[in-house]
């Protein structure tokens, strides 16, 4: 299919930061903050602040595993943390069951080092998103790749992590356009599956672009 | 009516060049529902300090966006800037007797200027304690009002705080610089980071020549390590404590330091801290105590681009964009760890963080043992302000919170 009847539709996206009413001192309340804050506040502190440091590619995954690391002094508990991949969840819940599972673990067999004060607070924040139409479509693979070339970084993090939560799917929007509406399954996989906890969003931008090239020759 | 003028006007394209097509096509498509939208911004001083080189910045990019904003400052006397700035260290933590006329002094002045202002925007933003109280002249509840506090309000002095609460309770949001700075208050609370310029004289690339005529005027020299704090004279940037700590590295290492800093008109301590320097530098050469004129941003771009460490040991800090613009030029930081320097200092992945005189002394003699370290620091730091610190970010806060205000979210 040269041509798609749908047309993939680029987003500008932006996120504010809300502060909320929770902090915790301790692992143990840390706890306590995971099982009680918001999904908003679970989004923001793994999948916004993956995209927001993703030129950090190593040693850092997420605000919570940081946290564990750097101010309650707990490299065990970090790893664990940090060992969690978000492609791997298609809900929230289910990413706030496994992290409240890591930290109630480590709460109950070390409730003294649990209680123990870090060196700073942490705080749960919300994201709060708005997307608006970047003005910019795709029909073919040739427009689709000058949409990614031009996309913002956080276009990018929005359609290619993001996107897992919205579709409740296993892939992208990217993916799922490239699979769905130009019938490209083995490109849409190849895409699926750059590592973007080993690459920055410009090294995982590059390297879509020249899979992208690779199935352009192809034709 | 401030207006920053033609000089401070760089075109988008500019920045594209720097940070990707994407980036400003993106910013653009923000702007667009707000095309035409009138925006009110009121602080205290047009020069000098963090928030007046932000508005001078940012002013004219809204504007290239088809934004219709304005900027005010409040005027006000010596009295009411004695007391302001009283009140700027008492949230930031120091004891403070303030009295029933200080707070008098305070409300005539945001009263009179209430009077002046036409505060009808439909965005009206307020920065810091000074304009506070202007929220009082509010003449209908359409427009949205935002008090953004440049200050850290961790631990404020509770007479100074209690008195300042129920005027910021009254607008529709407040911004902090960090999570930490927020209060217990009864509207929505939003993280807002400041923000630098990377085309401005403070943070463009600068030629070889023009940063070792700046050297050789100050009698630096070029090929020894320099160790430099640029900040205000002003006891919470501690600078009699980034004394001590150089004293401690020149055991170990020949360095030169360097301690760069102009006044505000409103921070009548400047003055006198500078004595306190001076007094404690006196009888070293090698210590470079600099005066500079408010507004140099040309030698202070050359003074950063020339230090082989950069340190910011404040004991209290609302943001300390000084650490942003160190970062920005690749420099290898080492900074206190107080209110929004942990943002821009991220431990061991953009820079290094101390807790005391020994600590940053420490921390400086590390990086300057290991600079292959202190490179990779300084790298993952540029990185860090170009995603996160940079006006155009700076200027997509504000497109987002003006939309979501909108939106009601």
């Amino acid at each position: 299919m040269d041509r798609a009847t749908t047309p993939f539709e680029f987003n500008a996206v932006s996120y504010l930061t809300r502060i909320g009413n929770q902090s915790a001192e301790t692992i143990a309340e840390l706890l306590q903050g995971l099982e009680e804050c918001s999904d908003a506040s679970i989004f923001h502190h793994t999948f916004q602040t993956l995209g927001a440091h993703h030129f950090l590619t190593e040693n850092f995954s997420n605000d919570f595993a940081q946290w564990a690391m750097a101010d309650a002094n707990r490299n065990d508990l970090a790893e664990q943390l940090a060992s969690l991949d978000i492609r791997d969840y298609l809900s929230i819940a289910a990413l706030r069951h496994d992290l409240c599972r890591i930290v109630g673990d480590f709460c109950a067999t070390s409730p003294a080092l649990a209680g123990r004060s870090a060196l700073e607070r942490f705080y749960f924040c919300e994201g709060v998103e708005v997307t608006v139409p970047v003005g910019l479509q795709a029909t073919t693979l040739d427009e689709f790749r000058h949409g990614i070339e031009r996309l913002s970084h956080a276009g990018f993090y929005f359609h290619f992590i993001s996107s897992r939560l919205r579709l409740q799917l296993q892939t992208n929007d990217f993916s799922y356009w490239l699979a769905n509406s130009l019938d490209l399954k083995t490109l849409a996989d190849s895409v699926n599956r750059i590592d973007i906890y080993t690459n920055t969003l410009e090294g995982t931008r590059a390297r879509m672009l020249r899979l992208i090239d690779r199935e352009r020759r192809k034709s | 009516m401030i207006d920053p003028g033609v000089s401070t006007r760089i075109p988008l394209e500019e920045y594209a060049a720097l940070l990707g097509e994407g980036e400003i096509e993106e910013l653009r498509a923000l702007a667009r529902p707000l095309r035409g939208r009138s925006i009110e911004m009121i602080n205290s001083t047009a020069v000098g300090g963090g928030v007046a080189e932000i508005l001078t910045r940012l002013l004219p990019l809204a504007d290239e966006l088809e934004l219709d904003v304005k900027w005010h400052v409040m005027t006000g006397g010596e009295d009411f800037f004695e007391v302001t700035k009283s009140f700027h260290n008492a949230l930031h933590g120091a004891p403070y007797p303030a009295t029933a006329q200080d707070f008098e002094v305070y409300l005539a002045y945001n009263e009179g200027n209430a009077s002046r202002l036409l505060l009808d925007s439909e965005f009206v933003v307020i920065h810091d304690p000074q304009p506070a109280a202007l929220i009082e002249a509010r003449k209908n509840n359409h427009n949205y009002w935002a008090w953004r506090c440049h200050i850290d309000l961790s631990r404020p002095n509770e007479s100074v705080w209690n008195f300042l609460a129920p005027f910021v309770a009254k607008y529709d949001g407040a911004m902090f610089s960090s999570p930490a700075f927020a209060r217990r208050l009864p509207i929505p609370q939003y993280l807002f980071y400041p923000a630098i310029d990377p085309l401005s004289d403070k943070n463009c690339e600068l030629s070889s020549n023009f940063i070792e005529g700046v050297l050789a005027r100050y009698k630096i020299d070029p090929q020894r390590t320099i160790l430099t704090q640029i900040s205000r004279f002003d006891r919470l940037k501690d600078p009699v404590g980034v004394i001590r700590a150089y004293r401690i590295v020149k055991r170990y290492f020949d360095c030169q330091l360097v301690l760069a800093g102009g006044g505000a008109p409103d921070d009548p301590e400047g003055a006198v801290v500078l004595k306190e320097v001076l007094r404690e530098a006196e009888s070293d050469s090698d210590i470079k105590v600099l005066d500079l004129p408010a507004f140099a941003p040309l030698e202070v771009n050359a003074l950063q681009r020339a230090s082989t460490i950069v340190i910011q040991k404040s004991l209290r800090e609302g943001f300390g964009l000084t650490v942003s613009e160190a970062l920005w030029k690749k420099k290898p930081v080492v900074a206190s760890a107080v209110g929004g320097i942990p943002s821009q200092v991220i431990h061991k992945q953009t820079g290094l963080l101390a807790h005391s005189i020994e600590g940053t002394a420490y921390q400086i003699r590390f990086l300057l043992s290991h600079p292959d370290i202190a490179a990779k620091l300084g790298e993952a730091g540029h990185q860090h302000v170009k995603e996160n610190f940079l006006i155009t970010q700076k200027l997509k806060r504000y497109l987002t919170l003006f939309l979501a205000a909108r939106k009601g979210k």
